[in-house]
């Protein structure tokens, strides 16, 4: 018998739905599970169905912020998500706002969380459950979800880190990898988003050195990714996950107010201070010059 | 045993060049840097020159370690001011306190950053170019800007305008004390001098 999957959605864009579906093994995991119920994939159950309880999933992926008090095809939500999530073995929070609220958690930050997570804090019907995998990101990467699911379905452990994240797609920064890393190292600026050169953690608000994601490692369509792409890494699969003024560096007195993760504010600038200090022509010129 | 004399042995030639480095200090910032030759360092220590090139091997190299050192010393003061849990206004008077007790007790450092090192660039423009061999000092000041700006307390401009409000002040009274043209003691002017600074850089 396949293991049952059922994705069901609470406050959402359907974003990460969209996103998965860029999976290129997705015929494998239509093989491997049955889809008691997708948004847009051919499904078991209708929704309607679904919505009566009366069945029961071995994976439960979440869509979107979770409310409470949400109800779909008349059904309340949260009796639907403490049903399907307290028979499955794996509650999977599929993108930032079902991990930690996101998005959509600032239009009622008093009652939306995300399923474990409200922002960071455990709060939500999954809190402190040994069976939530958070899978954020704005939206998912296919191959995050694709790894997964097939690690379940290999029945293989999943190493998670105190968010909930697994280890092997979030241990590292979206920084690794980056395209872009000897302008950072000799902090060379770049002045627009869209170019191919230059640093965007200066001024473009690039929050790669403090994001946990493989953006750089598992490139997205197995082509590019954000930074690579000339545009500042919006820091999607973190807690804090929507700021404010996300193409702008934060900056006091020109000091970048947030620095890489778990390096000290002294130890950043000493190094920084050091490098910016020397003159690269190589990094100063265009990569491809047009004219040449 | 043989470790323990290695290190006696190590601490040893650190002392002395540290003596060595203090004289030099006092000789480059009252005679000039130019004036000041490798031998005339030697003679004034009674070391022989060939003895003396076995510290520093160039007047160039004992330039730029002179330059660290005094940046390290400031540095360390300064982080100490940044460690202690009081105001931006409070600590505005303990730096420019600091700075005008260095530049009394210790007047070759701030004489040697003010008529060695800014007025002689050629000798500094390869190794000690930029932040290099002042890093020590300016990361301090770094933190004390952004650490003001984040309480609330300092007005978010450019770090350059700011630094050259503070530390172009501090260095400007020591330079006209030097030329003995103030009509009151350095420290007289701590209080008015930390008020102005305070009020330049205060967020309106």
């Amino acid at each position: 018998m396949k293991p049952r999957l059922l994705w069901l959605q609470g406050v959402t864009c359907n974003g990460n739905t969209h996103s998965f579906l860029n999976y290129p093994h997705l015929s494998y995991l239509l093989e491997t599970f049955e889809f008691l119920y997708h948004p847009i994939l051919p499904s078991t159950y209708t929704l309607e169905e679904i919505s009566t309880c009366e069945y029961e999933c071995d994976i439960l992926v979440f869509e979107g912020a979770y409310d409470p008090r949400m109800e779909r095809v008349g059904m309340n939500l949260e009796r639907v998500v403490h049903h399907y999530g307290n028979h499955a073995q794996y509650v999977i929070a599929a993108g930032s706002c079902a991990s930690f609220g996101g998005m959509f958690k600032h239009t009622d930050p008093e009652h939306i969380t995300g399923l474990g997570f409200d922002e960071k804090e455990p709060k939500g019907p999954f809190a402190h459950s040994t069976k939530l995998i958070n899978l954020s990101g704005c939206p998912i990467h296919p191959e995050w979800m694709g790894y997964t699911l097939r690690m379940i379905a290999d029945n293989k452990p999943i190493a998670i880190d105190e968010l909930h994240r697994p280890k092997e797609l979030y241990a590292y920064l979206a920084h690794h990898g980056c395209t872009r890393n000897e302008y950072f190292e000799w902090k060379v600026d770049s002045d627009h988003f869209g170019t191919k050169e230059g640093c965007l953690f200066y001024k473009q608000g690039c929050r790669g050195p403090m994001t946990h994601a493989s953006c750089n490692k598992i490139l997205w369509n197995d082509v590019s990714s954000k930074t690579r792409a000339g545009s500042p890494c919006f820091g999607c699969t973190e807690p804090d996950f929507p700021r404010t003024n996300m193409f702008e560096t934060k900056t006091n007195m020109s000091i970048p107010q947030d620095v890489p993760v778990g390096i000290s504010k002294r130890s950043y600038l000493t190094m920084a201070g050091i490098a910016k200090s020397f003159h690269i022509p190589r990094l100063e010129k265009r990569l491809i010059d047009d004219n040449a | 045993m043989k470790n323990i004399s290695d290190k006696s042995m190590t601490t040893k030639k650190e002392d002395r060049k540290t003596s060595i480095m203090q004289t030099a200090l006092k000789l480059f910032s009252t005679e000039g840097f130019y004036t000041t030759t490798m031998p005339s360092i030697a003679k004034t220590l009674g070391m022989s020159v060939g003895n003396f090139y076995n510290y520093f091997s160039s007047k160039d190299q004992l330039a730029k370690e002179l330059m660290l050192y005094i940046s390290t010393v400031l540095g360390d003061k300064l982080r100490e001011i940044n460690m202690t849990d009081t105001s931006v206004k409070e600590k505005i008077t303990m730096i420019v306190h600091m700075y005008f007790t260095i530049a009394r007790e210790r007047p070759e450092l701030i004489e040697y950053f003010l008529r060695v090192f800014l007025s002689n660039r050629e000798i500094f423009t390869k190794e000690c170019t930029g932040m290099v061999c002042v890093s020590g000092f300016v990361t301090e000041l770094m933190l004390f800007f952004d650490e003001g700006v984040q309480s609330g307390d300092l007005k978010d401009q450019d770090f350059f305008s700011a630094l050259g409000l503070f530390m172009g002040y501090l260095g400007g009274m020591v330079f006209l004390n030097g030329e003995e043209v103030l009509t009151h003691p350095l420290n007289e002017y701590e209080t008015a001098i930390a008020e102005n600074i305070y009020n330049a850089l205060r967020k309106q």
